[in-house]
C-alpha cells in the first residue's frame, strides 16, 4: 500500500513540486528567521567570544556586560590572583574613544587593552599581521568588520595611522573577530599602551579576566572569587548569557523582530498546512475507496503517514539547504560575520514541519476514518 | 412478507431482516428504504431493479458492507456484519466482498493493472504479482492492451471495467455491481456478464446486479424489484408492468 501511496503522492507533479516547494519555503522561512535572530542577538555575547582563554570575567559589583562595566581599581587583580584556584589573571580594559583618521572623519571607537605579556583579550586569529606586533610602540590592532567601515574603500588598514586622543596609533594588524551588536570599530592595544589612550580616572580596570586551575570548574572558581573578594565573577558562559540578555531587554530587537520570526513562523506553518490538507481533500474519495475495498484506517493512516514523510522529508532538506546557502552566500557580508546554525533551529523547524503535516494530515483524514464509505460512490 | 421469512435463512448468501435507512433531508429526515426481509441466495444471479430514486444503491451499499443500516440486521455468509468492529469489518469486506458501483473511484496515478490490483496489494501480494495477476483478469475483459494507461488515458467503458476487474481480481466470495453494462456496448455488456456468472455465481458464491439494462434481463435467475424503498417483486422474470 504503500508503493500505491507514494504513487499517489508523486503522480501529480505540478501537485508534488507544489506541495514540496511549499515545504522548503516554509522550512527556509523558519530556519532563516530564526538563524538571523539568534546571531543577531548573539552579538550581545561578541566580546566574551572573542576572547578565548578567559573562563572568567571579573569585574565590579555594578557592570553588567563586557560594554557596560564600571571600572574597577588597579588593585583588583591582585586580589583575584589571592583567590585559591586561580591559575592566572590579567587585566582587561574596554573604553571608548572619538578617532580621527588623516582623512579627518570623526569615529567613535571601541579600544580594548589586552594582557601585555600573555595578549590575552586579543583574538586568537589575525586576518593580517601578526599579533607580535603590539609590542611595538605604539601600535593597534583594527578587527576586520571595523576595517569595512572605517576604511570602504581600501585594500588594507595597516600602516594607516590614527590620532586618538592626542595620542598616535599605528595599525599593525587585523584581527579576525566576531563584530558586535553594533558594529563598533574594535582598536586592540596592549593594557599599557591603552591606558595611554584613554584619559582620565585612577580606576581603568574594566574586567580582570582569570583562568581556573586544574581540577577547578568555572562556575567554583567564581563562586569563590566572588565571596573572597565582593567583586562579581561571571563564567565565560554566564557572562556571554548576561550579554544577549541585554539585548533582549534592551533594544526593541526581540521585540520587533521576534514579533516577524513568529510571523514568517506563522506563515510557515499554515502554507505546509494548507497545502498538504488541500493533498489529501484531493484525494478523499480515493482514500474512501481504498477503504471501502477493505484497507484498514491503520493502513491509511501509514499510507498518509508515508506521504507526509517523503514529501516532508524532501522538502525540509531542500528548505535546509537553502538557508546553509544563504548563510554561506551572504556569509562574507560582515552583517553576517560568523553567522551560523545552532543545531536547536533546524531541530524546531523539522518539529514544526512534522507536527503540522500530522494535525493536517489527521484533520483532513478524520473524515475517512470515521464515515461510512459508501459516501464516496454517491 | 410472510411471518416464515422473518426467520434466518442460513444458507443464504446474505440475509436481510427489517433494514431501514434514514437520511436528514434538510431539517427532515427521509425513510429509503422500509423494513427490508430478504434472503439472497448463493448459486444465483439476482438483478435489482427499480425506478431512479428507489433505493436500489443503499440497499446494495447496506449488503455489502459500507452503508449502516438505521434498523435491521445484516448477515453476509453468516456474520452479522454490523456487529463486526470497524476494523473487522474492513477486513471482511476486503476477505468477501467485490463491488462495483455507478463512482469508478479509481485511483488516477497509477495504471489500469495496478487499479485493478488493489484488493491484492491491500492482501500483501507484491505489487508486480499483483499487476500481473490482475492483467489476466483484464484481459478477461477484453482491455489487457490497456493494462499500462492510467485511467485519464481511458474511456469510460474501459474504465468501467477496469473497476470490474477491480472487483472480481480477488474472487470474493460476494460481488455486488451497480448499473456494471450501463457504459457498455451491447457486445461489451455481454462479454461482462459472463465474465460475472463466472467468477461470481458458484455453490457458496452470489452476485448482485442494479440494472436498468433490459438487453441483459434474460441472464437473471432472480428479479427483484424495489419501488420506495420496499420490494414489490421477486421472481425469475421482469413483471409484466415494467
Ligand atoms: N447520503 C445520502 N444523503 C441524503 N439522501 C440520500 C443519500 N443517499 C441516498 N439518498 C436518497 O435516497 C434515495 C434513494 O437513493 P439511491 O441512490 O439508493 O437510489 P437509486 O435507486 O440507486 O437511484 P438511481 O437509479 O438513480 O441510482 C434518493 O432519494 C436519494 O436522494
Ligand atoms: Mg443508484
Amino acid at each position: 500500500m504503500i508503493w500505491i501511496a507514494i504513487r499517489m503522492l508523486t503522480g501529480d507533479r505540478t501537485k508534488f513540486y507544489g506541495l514540496l516547494f511549499g515545504i522548503a519555503f516554509s522550512t527556509l522561512l523558519i530556519t532563516q528567521q530564526l538563524t538571523i535572530f539568534v546571531n543577531l542577538i548573539e552579538r550581545g555575547a561578541s566580546g566574551v567570544y572573542n576572547v578565548a582563554e578567559a573562563e572568567v570575567w571579573v569585574m565590579d559589583p555594578v557592570s553588567r556586560t563586557t560594554d557596560i562595566a564600571y571600572a574597577m581599581p588597579t588593585t583588583a587583580l591582585d586580589r583575584v590572583r589571592g583567590v585559591p584556584g586561580v591559575e592566572w589573571a590579567v587585566p582587561h580594559l574596554r573604553a571608548n574613544a572619538a578617532v580621527r583618521t588623516d582623512t579627518g572623519d570623526l569615529e567613535q571607537v571601541a579600544i580594548i587593552g589586552v594582557d601585555d605579556a600573555t595578549l590575552i583579550g586579543l583574538p586568537k586569529g589575525m586576518v593580517e599581521g601578526s599579533r607580535a606586533v603590539l609590542s611595538r610602540p605604539d601600535s593597534v590592532i583594527i578587527d576586520d568588520v571595523g576595517t569595512t567601515r572605517m576604511f570602504p574603500d581600501q585594500p588594507t588598514p595597516v600602516g594607516e595611522v590614527l590620532e586618538l586622543n592626542d595620542q598616535r596609533a599605528v595599525i599593525r594588524g587585523m584581527a579576525d573577530s566576531i563584530p558586535s551588536f553594533t558594529s563598533t570599530v574594535v582598536l586592540y592595544t596592549r593594557y599599557s599602551q591603552a591606558l595611554r589612550y584613554v584619559p582620565g580616572t585612577r580606576n581603568r580596570l574594566s574586567f580582570v579576566l582569570a583562568g581556573a586551575a586544574d581540577g577547578v570548574a568555572a562556575a567554583e572558581l567564581a563562586r569563590r572569587i566572588e565571596a573572597q573578594t565582593g567583586l562579581r565573577a561571571r563564567t565565560r558562559d554566564e557572562f556571554a548569557g548576561d550579554g544577549v540578555d541585554f539585548i533582549i531587554e534592551n533594544t526593541g530587537i526581540p521585540f520587533n523582530f521576534g514579533i516577524t520570526v513568529v510571523l514568517g513562523f506563522i506563515v510557515g506553518v499554515a502554507i505546509v498546512g494548507l497545502t498538504f490538507s488541500l493533498f489529501i481533500r484531493d484525494n478523499i474519495r480515493q482514500f474512501g475507496a481504498l477503504k471501502a475495498i477493505g484497507v484498514t484506517n491503520g493502513k491509511i493512516v501509514r499510507m498518509v503517514a508515508a506521504q507526509a514523510g517523503m514529501v516532508g522529508a524532501v522538502g525540509y532538506a531542500l528548505g535546509l539547504l537553502g538557508t546553509v546557502a544563504f548563510i554561506w552566500v551572504f556569509g562574507s557580508d560582515p552583517t553576517f560575520k560568523g553567522f551560523y546554525i545552532p543545531w536547536q533551529i533546524p531541530l524546531m523547524s523539522l518539529v514544526a514541519v512534522a507536527l503540522i503535516l500530522a494535525i493536517t494530515g489527521f484533520f483532513a483524514l478524520r473524515n475517512v476514518l470515521r464515515t461510512e464509505p459508501a459516501a464516496v460512490f454517491r | 412478507m410472510s411471518p416464515q421469512n422473518a426467520q434466518t435463512d442460513h444458507t443464504a448468501a446474505i440475509s436481510t431482516r427489517g433494514v431501514t435507512r434514514d437520511f436528514p433531508a434538510g431539517q427532515d429526515v427521509i425513510t429509503v428504504l422500509h423494513g427490508i426481509d430478504l434472503d439472497i441466495r448463493a448459486g444465483e444471479l439476482t438483478f435489482l431493479v427499480g425506478e431512479s430514486g428507489s433505493g436500489k444503491t443503499t440497499l446494495i451499499s447496506i449488503m455489502c458492507g459500507i452503508l449502516w443500516p438505521t434498523e435491521g440486521e445484516v448477515q453476509v455468509f453468516g456474520t452479522d456484519i454490523y456487529d463486526l468492529t470497524d476494523t473487522a469489518l474492513v477486513e471482511f469486506r476486503l476477505a468477501n466482498i467485490g463491488f462495483i458501483f455507478q463512482q469508478y473511484n479509481l485511483i488516477p496515478s497509477i495504471d489500469a493493472a495496478a487499479n485493478a490490483a488493489v484488493p491484492l496489494i491491500a492482501r500483501g501480494m507484491a505489487v508486480e504479482e499483483a499487476r500481473a495477476q490482475a492483467t489476466e483478469m483484464l484481459d478477461a475483459l477484453n482491455i489487457a492492451d490497456q493494462a499500462d494507461k492510467l485511467p485519464s488515458q481511458l474511456s469510460g467503458g474501459q474504465q468501467q471495467r477496469v473497476a470490474i476487474a477491480r472487483a472480481l481480481v480477488h474472487e470474493p466470495r460476494l460481488v455486488v455491481c451497480d448499473e456494471p453494462t450501463a457504459a457498455l456496448d451491447a457486445k461489451s455488456g455481454r462479454r461482462v456478464m459472463d465474465l460475472l456468472r463466472e467468477v461470481a455465481v458458484a455453490e457458496d458464491r452470489a452476485c448482485i446486479i442494479v440494472t436498468h439494462d433490459n438487453r441483459i434481463f434474460d441472464m437473471a435467475d432472480r428479479i427483484l424489484v424495489l419501488e420506495d424503498g420496499r420490494i414489490t417483486h421477486d421472481g425469475k422474470d421482469m413483471p409484466e408492468e415494467h
